[in-house]
């Protein structure tokens, strides 16, 4: 072993307790450290707190799972767009854009199922491709050219949004054309009865895409590289990994999905319309996503608090309906849940051992 | 030295802009020793460990590896070639535990459909081979091998980085500064680290600042100097006011240590 400098001798009679920190962890501190290792803790509780809140000021109404699955079948859509939207916000991005890839990736499905009379298996295709496209276009311009993801998606939200004027000549499709010439495009409108419970499709395609994507950020290597690259992409890149290979899969892969929530939205509302709200699709999908737990900073929070954001989102503004409250307050609360959930991403973030 | 080098670099150049960082600058690394770099700050020792490294690609010269010819466009591929290297800022990510940072970038996955068609991490075993390296390293006061490495004192993190360095290194393994952020104790822990890895036959290049640690590990010296290499001494021949009169310019080194 190495000849100690004559300095570091006294350390032979140093101190041998490691880290002797007074090791009496105050209840506050221990809550941290959980909230710290599990990210979908925070949604999760203020979920099951709102839906007591409710269901106590409101009575049994609120509780009958017709309610329930009621909210489920409002969010889907933008728990779908969430979900996309966390894979962006993971990498330390954001994607403004993907409220118009979902605008004209459905207007696209219409366009070539009724108005060119494709066959509706490749009009669902062209749709999900142009939605890929249109992601690939972000991620090349944040990966490659190493623009600022916010920048980049505000003029591609721009851009995707006039295109889709352009092309659809702001001509909305309606439903009794879609059901006749292309029912595949309300395949989730389909919904079932569970007793007074009422599943779609939708509902049910939202669950499983979260569930899917909570495997593969967790359990394949692609997706710890998600969270690495979101968490320092400098230290990542030193690592061995593709930082840009990633980023641009992210991307492609959110304009993918958002493609697909066009699918679904399709379901629900029965007609295509190339004006749809987009705005409120792009802040409710990232609302939920923040008060999901997902960090801005990136690297942190687990893809089941996205969709535990969108339910708590859902059953507020559900709630809210039914006191026959004012709609603003429900905006009202967006916001404070919004200001709260980054409060708590900040408090969680200060922990250490 | 009779042995053949390991790892050598001819003529090197690199040029940002304007600014020269590596002018026509040479090393070489032999079998099993220790070989410390140090220098003025601006001398091109970054540099020059990130071309080894590939990290940056040089504009000219050449590096060879076992006498091979080598050009790494990034730190993927001198890691495939069995180049390690331990970054100052460790290249950690906070978020991830320790062993999913030590397996980023070549991570074990599921024998089998698992594997194969669901791409699925094989976590235990990673955790299995993480919680092995650090033991053997003498590291293993970690409790949790699944905490996230931002849980982690400074010591414990320069131990995970080092470990992962030991563990995949199969030629050579770089540290820059490994000590500089450290206290007394956790710095001489690190030093047994490097001596540690040395035993086990793998050569080290050790990039720092601090003079006592470098005397005290190194086999040879690597003095850098206006984007090249001035010199190589023996820290059993010269002193620490020596090397650090010659890596300034305050004299000249004998013609006996001058690089060839």
């Amino acid at each position: 072993m190495a000849q100690a400098q004559e300095f570091e001798k006294v350390l032979s009679g140093s101190d041998t307790n490691v880290a002797a920190f007074d090791e009496h962890k105050s209840a506050v501190r221990r809550i941290q450290h959980f909230l710290h290792s599990t990210p979908a803790a925070v949604p999760l509780i203020v979920l099951v707190l709102s839906i007591i809140i409710f269901g106590i000021t409101i009575g049994g109404r609120f509780f009958s799972s017709y309610t329930l699955t009621l909210i489920l079948q409002q969010i889907a859509i933008v728990g779908i767009l969430g979900a996309a939207q966390t894979l962006v916000i993971l990498t330390a991005g954001i994607d403004l854009s993907i409220g118009v890839i979902m605008v004209i990736s459905a207007v696209i499905m219409g366009n070539c199922a009724v108005s060119y009379g494709l066959p509706s298996v490749i009009a669902v295709a062209l749709g999900l491709a142009a939605g890929a496209a249109c992601g690939l276009l972000n991620g090349v311009l944040v990966a490659y050219m190493k623009l600022p993801p916010f920048i980049v998606t505000l003029g591609t939200w721009n851009i995707v949004m006039a295109t889709n004027f352009i092309y659809s000549a702001n001509e909305t499709i309606r439903d009794t054309d879609v059901d006749t010439q292309a029912p595949l495009l309300h395949l989730f409108a389909l919904s079932f009865k569970v007793g007074t419970a009422v599943l779609t499709a939708g509902v049910i395609a939202m669950v499983a895409l979260v569930l899917l994507l909570w495997y593969v950020l967790n359990h394949t290597a692609w997706g710890r590289h998600v969270y690495a690259v979101g968490d320092d992409q400098e230290a990542a890149k030193l690592s061995g990994i593709q930082t840009k290979k990633v980023l641009m899969t992210v991307y492609t892969l959110a304009g993918l999905i958002a493609a697909f929530a066009a699918w679904v939205s399709i379901g629900r509302n029965g007609s295509i319309s190339p004006s749809a709200a987009v705005t409120d699709y792009n802040l409710q999908a990232i609302t939920a996503t923040v008060i999901g737990g997902i960090s801005l900073f990136g690297g942190r929070g687990s893809i089941l608090g996205t969709l535990f954001g969108a339910m708590i989102v859902g059953v507020v503004s559900m709630g809210l309906n039914m006191l026959g409250a004012d709609p603003q307050w429900k905006v009202l609360l967006t916001g404070v849940l919004i200001i709260g959930a980054v409060a708590v991403d900040q408090w969680i973030r200060k922990v250490s051992a | 030295m009779t042995q053949e080098p390991i790892l050598t670099a001819r003529g090197l150049v690199k040029r940002y802009g304007r600014v020269t960082a590596l002018d026509n600058a040479d090393f070489d690394l032999y079998p099993g020793e220790i070989l410390a770099v140090i220098g003025d700050n601006g001398a091109g020792k970054s540099s020059l460990i990130k071309a080894i490294s590939g990290a940056v690609v040089p504009d000219e010269g050449e590096i060879r590896l076992e006498g091979k010819t080598v050009s790494f466009k990034s730190p993927m591929e001198a890691r495939e070639a069995g180049i390690e290297t331990v970054y100052q800022n460790l290249a950690l990510s906070p978020a991830l535990s320790i062993a999913d940072n030590m397996f980023l970038g070549r991570e074990i996955r599921k024998p089998g459909f698992l594997g194969q068609w669901l791409r699925m991490l094989d976590r235990p075993a990673m955790e299995k081979r993480a919680r092995d390296k650090l033991t053997e390293l003498g590291l293993m006061t970690i409790q949790n091998i699944g905490q996230a490495v931002e849980t982690l004192s400074g010591g414990q993190r320069q131990g995970v980085a080092v470990a992962r360095a030991a563990a995949f290194g199969s030629r050579v393994v770089i540290m820059d500064e490994p000590t500089a952020a450290l206290g007394v104790k956790e710095s001489r822990r690190v030093l047994e680290l490097i001596l540690d890895v040395k035993k086990r036959g793998l050569p080290i290049v050790l990039i720092s600042h601090n003079m006592p640690h470098v005397f005290e590990v190194a086999d040879r010296i690597h003095i850098h100097r206006l984007g090249r290499r001035l010199a190589v001494i023996d820290p059993k021949q010269y002193t620490m006011s020596d090397a650090v009169a010659f890596m300034t310019g305050a004299k000249a080194p004998p013609e006996a240590a001058l690089a060839a």
